[in-house]
């Protein structure tokens, strides 16, 4: 059985505590339990929260019990990815520089889920600072794949993904850089949804990037993704890039069907020239088939820019990287190597506190903007990215979304792309043109590839697109093979 | 195009970058970085100069809050989490005094 018909949804979890049927608590030892049983093998969690949560489902069943609305996500154990800023609780990036950091407060997206009534279950494992596709850069040990643990789950919000996949918690968040929210889920077999740039709120989100950075949600159904994503969306005061609208009624749109709309499948991003496994080509195009089926007009598109894609994020987030990380110095929070100058301190701190593939971002991105190669690399790249838009903006003219694989390959062998970090790259080639352009895109899981392992599709639409996103999403979920619910 | 990075840029970064690099680490940053911009080459190449770049994806200009007195992070929360602090204050090595 799919994960998808093992675990309860956090839309079912919420329903049956608000009615009273379950009670909070025995929602989160039922989760607990399983966490007790495979965590071991999994290393999903960075801090498991065991004791805060059952104080926490505890308070949400007395205040059930008194007649009150706790909220769309009433008992609903959350998994959050450890670059999310809880106050009090440990907030590391999975790095040695903030090991054992406590946030003086909670970024909005906690408060939210809060408000919501969820259940914050754990601190879930990343490649350090968000800075990999495996999982394998954290500084505390890789995640595995629960659907296969020689494997890696995706990264950079690994743990996130296997939480969600292994039934730790119904839903998750995590955050999206050049693809780090959809990769894992393709490779973990769950849903994982990037918003537009803006949508969400970056208020206590730890920076990589931040004209890219993006949190978005984990869910074993695109229901459950769209629910979470309502709670957490929408305008902040505290995001000065947070969108000023009202975020839009995702689930009403999930029953529409895909009749009429016009589908494009980007022809760059379907590996024609090689590098993608056979199987991975084959389900892009059978979905793409399934929904023509069910009404949807499809066609190849082409988007030409978007074949330096990848060459202009490895460019630009490495720059904005190296100024974000500029702060990890020793003096207000976190490790410091004390020596005997401030100079030296820095020098010892930085050093002895960032991982490798941290430290060959920010040396890639000082290079990009340092004087003499600012105009070559950076200012070049960020000419690329309006290429980009406007390949897409013309795309769009003629297609509500777009559609392609949302990683090249399944789930691969934990080692097997360490070696060569641009190897590692490639993982990243869907789905970084959307997070360039800053639309929204999300990967949805559509039958297996090789060895059995889980195929994610990938899902674009134009700025503020979620509708119609979410809209095909959700008949890409109903017509996926062996899978439909 | 621009030279190869070569082993004496990677070090120049890394001290930019306020990073100690091992001499086994620059040679291996050389060859990564230098394959990594390599990569790049093909962005390096286009000419671009009548494209406007993007800084930020989503246009918004001059956002401000209202001008009011709102509370800000506890500073005694904020100092309890710092490696060393003392009299509301961080503490730090000495800055004067040290080479350039």
């Amino acid at each position: 059985m799919s994960p998808v018909e093992r675990f309860q949804t956090a839309a079912g979890v919420a329903a049956a505590v608000a009615a009273g049927e379950r009670s909070a608590r025995s929602v989160l030892d039922e989760h607990l339990a399983r966490i007790d049983e495979r965590e071991g093998e999994i290393h999903a969690f960075n801090h498991l929260l065991a004791d805060e949560a059952r104080a926490r489902a505890d308070e949400i069943d007395a205040r059930i019990a008194a007649g009150e609305d706790v909220g769309p996500l009433a008992g609903v154990p959350v998994a959050l990815k450890d670059n999310l800023c809880t106050r009090g609780i440990p907030t590391t990036c999975s790095s040695k520089i903030l090991d054992d950091w406590r946030p003086p407060y909670d970024a909005t997206v906690v408060t939210r889920l809060r408000d919501a009534g969820a259940v914050v279950i754990g601190k879930t494992n990343l490649d350090e600072f968000a800075m990999g596709s495996s999982t394998e850069n954290s500084a505390f040990g890789p995640t595995r794949n629960p659907l296969d643990t020689s494997r890696v789950p995706g990264g950079s919000s690994g743990g996130s993904a296997a939480a969600v996949a292994a039934g730790f918690a119904p839903i998750a968040l995590g955050s999206d850089t050049g693809g780090s929210i959809r990769q894992p889920a393709a490779l973990c077999g769950v849903v994982g949804a990037k918003p537009t740039y803006g949508r969400a709120s970056r208020y206590g989100l730890i920076a990589f990037a931040s004209s890219l950075d993006q949190i978005g949600p984990f869910a074993r159904t695109v229901e459950d993704a769209a629910l979470l994503m309502e709670v957490v969306g929408g305008h902040d005061p505290l995001d000065a890039t947070s969108i000023p609208e009202p975020f839009p009624d995702l689930r009403g749109t999930l029953g529409r069907g895909v009749e009429g709309l016009r589908i494009g499948l980007v022809e760059e991003l379907l590996g024609g020239e090689g590098g993608f496994q056979p199987e991975v080509q084959t389900r892009t195009r059978e979905a793409a088939d399934a929904l023509e089926a069910a009404g949807a007009k499809v066609d190849v598109v082409s988007v030409p820019a978007s074949t330096y894609g990848l060459s202009a994020y490895y460019l630009i987030a490495p720059a904005e990287a190296s100024s974000n990380l500029a702060r990890f110095d020793g003096v207000r929070f976190g490790l410091r190597d004390e020596r005997a100058t401030m100079g030296e301190t820095y020098d010892a701190t930085r050093t002895a506190g960032f991982g490798a593939e941290v430290k060959r971002r920010i040396m890639l991105g000082t290079y990009a903007l340092s004087s003499g190669y600012y105009d070559a690399y950076y200012g070049k790249a960020q000419r690329v990215r309006t290429m980009i838009i406007d390949d897409f903006d013309a795309a769009y003219e003629r297609f509500d979304v777009l559609l392609s694989p949302a990683s090249p390959c399944v789930a691969f062998p934990l080692g097997d792309k360490t070696a060569d970090p641009l190897t590692m790259y490639l993982n990243d080639v869907c789905t970084i043109p959307s997070s360039l352009a800053g639309h929204p895109a999300m990967s949805v899981p559509f039958g297996t590839g090789a060895e059995g392992l889980p195929v994610g599709i990938q899902v674009m639409a134009p700025a503020l697109g979620e509708e119609q996103m979410f809209r095909v999403a959700a008949a890409l979920e109903a017509a996926a093979p062996g899978g439909a619910r | 195009m621009t030279a190869p990075i070569s082993r004496d840029d990677v070090a120049h970064v890394a001290r930019l970058a306020r990073l100690t690099l091992t001499d086994d680490e620059l040679d291996t940053f050389t060859s990564q970085l230098a394959s990594i911009l390599d990569h790049a080459a093909d962005v390096e190449a286009l000419d671009l100069d009548d494209v406007a770049p993007t800084s930020h994806p989503y246009p918004l200009e001059n956002v401000v809050r209202p001008d009011e007195v709102r509370p800000c992070l506890d500073r005694d929360e904020v100092l309890a989490e710092a490696p060393s602090a003392e009299d509301g204050m961080f503490r730090v090595p000495p800055v004067l005094g040290e080479a350039p």
